[in-house]
């Protein structure tokens, strides 16, 4: 409609060039528009990456030209690499307690929440807030309430209840735990209030089947909620599980990996052989093993959406 | 008649409190810690302040130079925020609107870098920036900040362009109006939520920003308030009046944001996991 109604006054213009003119419209000034973010991505994502991919082969300080190598940084890392296979480990009890603990507070915040008639809302609203808090500021309040002289277990201690007041940053049984304690804090909000909207669209009249079959309130959840939110949770389990893989902000500023690596993860490694190792070659292949990694939990959900697994 | 079989919805109020003080209780800690002198602080390291006293603030501002720190992240959230919208705005306009050839691909390579990790190009973009002299500059920081953030940009900016009916557009178009005057007059306030949602959840994601700005900035002249705060913490790490002060002030902007525009942010936020 528009082309018929425009025609008359370009008519000698598109008689003129009228392939050229909506080859202009039709591709050239919509892919404009497109190119500059691309151009910023590919500038800032894609052409590093493909230099770590060239890195990798190489030995090289960050200073110099690199000199190639070959597979030498591969072999060293699977053969050779204690302190990368203790980061490898830390990072799979990562995932374990990342794929259960928040799952767990989030699946029975949710159902509870949204079961309730009044103060839904306000709830939803102040469980959500640690989620939006700076990572810099969670770790320095759990930093101050873990420490053993001042925090949570000096006062138990003072009140009766001994034990806890221990370092349980800076001792090598605890730190990891811990750290992953302060993270949980952080991020099981976000997913409660995930799971909350997705559990607000199961059709109210399925609760009411149940209930007229005799289900109590966990047989309702187990097949009722369950199935009904499950796209969500399997979604969920999938960037919970790659995340787990590429921590390291709440590790970095709480111990750096330490004490004595017994908290290191695989992205603490990969920083400190960078930028204060000087090994950027080596550095950039685990970089890429550790992408790998969380390629491969990608390609695991893929497989099983193709077995219709409806993920 | 079957209610009785249900527990009384005070079972649920009561587990939820528990998991509410859960979530808020540190934050009140903090905030109590940040209004006692440093005597009331050693008697009483985790209760409400006997006496509130506001100077640690001020002490706070001064120590660690939040004046400065804070106009540093201030000048990065507002330039990302600005790049990202109009950007990420103009690209999402033209996948969504105009719909020319190699749009479904776009989209698709948008979702497959998306989940490109930052460990796999973070060590040669560091060498990359220090050839370029993009090291410990703000330019430098807004431009990663803005790729990074672009993918979850333009599917959100799309979505919300996709659900404008395309025969107000045509209707205005007839009437004589360019692609420009369209977008101004019927895009724009019919998507301008969307917008704001992004904008929102990217200004969050700045201010917060640690992990990259810890690579790139090592002037601490330049440090942006999240690796400044970090210093400042391990320097005053003994004096937790001071640090809780410090927090509170770098929050504060935050949480004020957070608890007028919630419902924004909760939308941005959920719906934007594909971003990391």
């Amino acid at each position: 409609m528009t082309e018929a109604l425009q025609l008359p006054d370009h008519a000698a213009q598109l008689t003129a060039a009228p392939k050229s003119n909506r080859f202009l419209r039709r591709v050239m000034i919509p892919w404009l528009f497109i190119l500059p973010i691309l151009l910023v991505h590919g500038f800032v994502v894609i052409i590093p990456s493909i230099m770590g991919m060239y890195y990798s082969l190489t030995d090289w300080s960050g200073m110099g030209e690199p000199v190639f190598i070959g597979l030498e940084n591969y072999r060293r890392l699977l053969f050779d690499d204690p302190a990368f296979m203790k980061a490898l480990g830390n990072n799979v009890i990562w995932l374990l307690f990342f794929l259960t603990v928040p799952f767990a507070l989030s699946l029975l915040a949710a159902f509870l929440l949204s079961q309730i008639k009044t103060g839904g809302y306000i709830y939803r609203v102040l469980i959500f807030i640690p989620y939006i808090l700076p990572s810099v500021v969670t770790a320095s309040i759990w930093r101050n309430l873990l420490n053993p002289r001042m925090g949570i277990g000096a006062s138990l201690t003072a009140w009766g209840i001994p034990g806890f007041d221990v370092a349980f940053l800076g001792d090598t049984s605890t730190s990891l735990l811990s750290i992953a304690f302060i993270d949980n804090w952080h991020y099981w909000g976000f997913l409660t209030v995930l799971f909350l909207t997705a559990m607000q669209s199961i059709p109210t009249v399925l609760y009411e089947a149940a209930k007229i079959d005799g289900a109590n309130r966990w047989q309702q959840f187990i097949n009722v909620t369950l199935p009904g939110i499950r796209p969500t949770v399997l979604f969920m389990l999938m960037m919970t599980a790659i995340w787990s893989f590429l921590v390291f902000e709440y590790i970095w500023i709480l111990t750096e990996g330490g004490p004595a690596g017994s908290s290191s993860v695989m992205a603490t490694v990969v920083y400190k052989n960078a930028f204060r190792s000087f090994e950027a070659g080596y550095a950039a292949a685990q970089g890429l093993i550790m992408s790998g990694f969380a390629g491969l939990i990608v390609m695991i959900f893929i497989i099983l959406r193709r077995l219709g697994w409806e993920v | 008649m079957f209610n009785r079989r249900q527990p009384p919805a005070i079972f649920n109020h009561v587990v939820l409190l528990m998991l509410v003080s859960f979530a808020i209780l540190p934050l009140l800690v903090l905030a109590f810690n940040s209004v006692k002198s440093r005597q009331e602080f050693g008697a009483n390291p985790l209760g409400p302040p006997r006496e509130i006293q506001w100077e640690n603030f001020p002490r706070a501002w001064e120590e660690g130079n939040f004046a400065r720190t804070a106009t540093n992240s201030l000048i990065l959230v507002v330039a990302t925020v600005t790049c990202v919208l109009t950007l990420g705005g103009l690209a999402a306009y033209s996948l969504a609107r105009i719909n020319p050839p190699g749009t479904d691909s776009v989209m698709f390579y948008m979702l497959v870098v998306s989940t490109i990790p930052i460990w796999l190009y973070m060590v040669p973009l560091f060498f990359m920036w220090r050839n370029l002299g993009l090291l410990n500059t703000r330019l430098g920081l807004v431009i990663i900040y803005t790729a990074l953030n672009a993918p979850f940009a333009i599917f959100l900016l799309r979505t919300f362009l996709l659900s404008i009916p395309s025969e107000l557009e045509d209707a205005a178009m007839v009437d004589g109006a360019n692609r420009f005057q369209t977008f101004r007059q019927i895009i724009l306030p019919l998507s301008w939520t969307g917008f704001l949602t992004v904008g929102l959840v990217v200004a969050l994601a700045v201010w917060g920003e640690y992990q990259v700005a810890l690579i790139m900035i090592q002037d601490s002249t330049r440090f942006p308030i999240t690796t400044s705060y970090n210093s400042f913490n391990e320097e005053f790490g003994r004096d937790w009046t001071l640090t809780s002060a410090g927090a509170l002030m770098m929050i504060f902007p935050v949480l004020l944001l957070f608890l007028s525009l919630q419902r924004q942010f909760i939308a941005g936020l959920t719906q934007g996991s594909v971003k990391a």
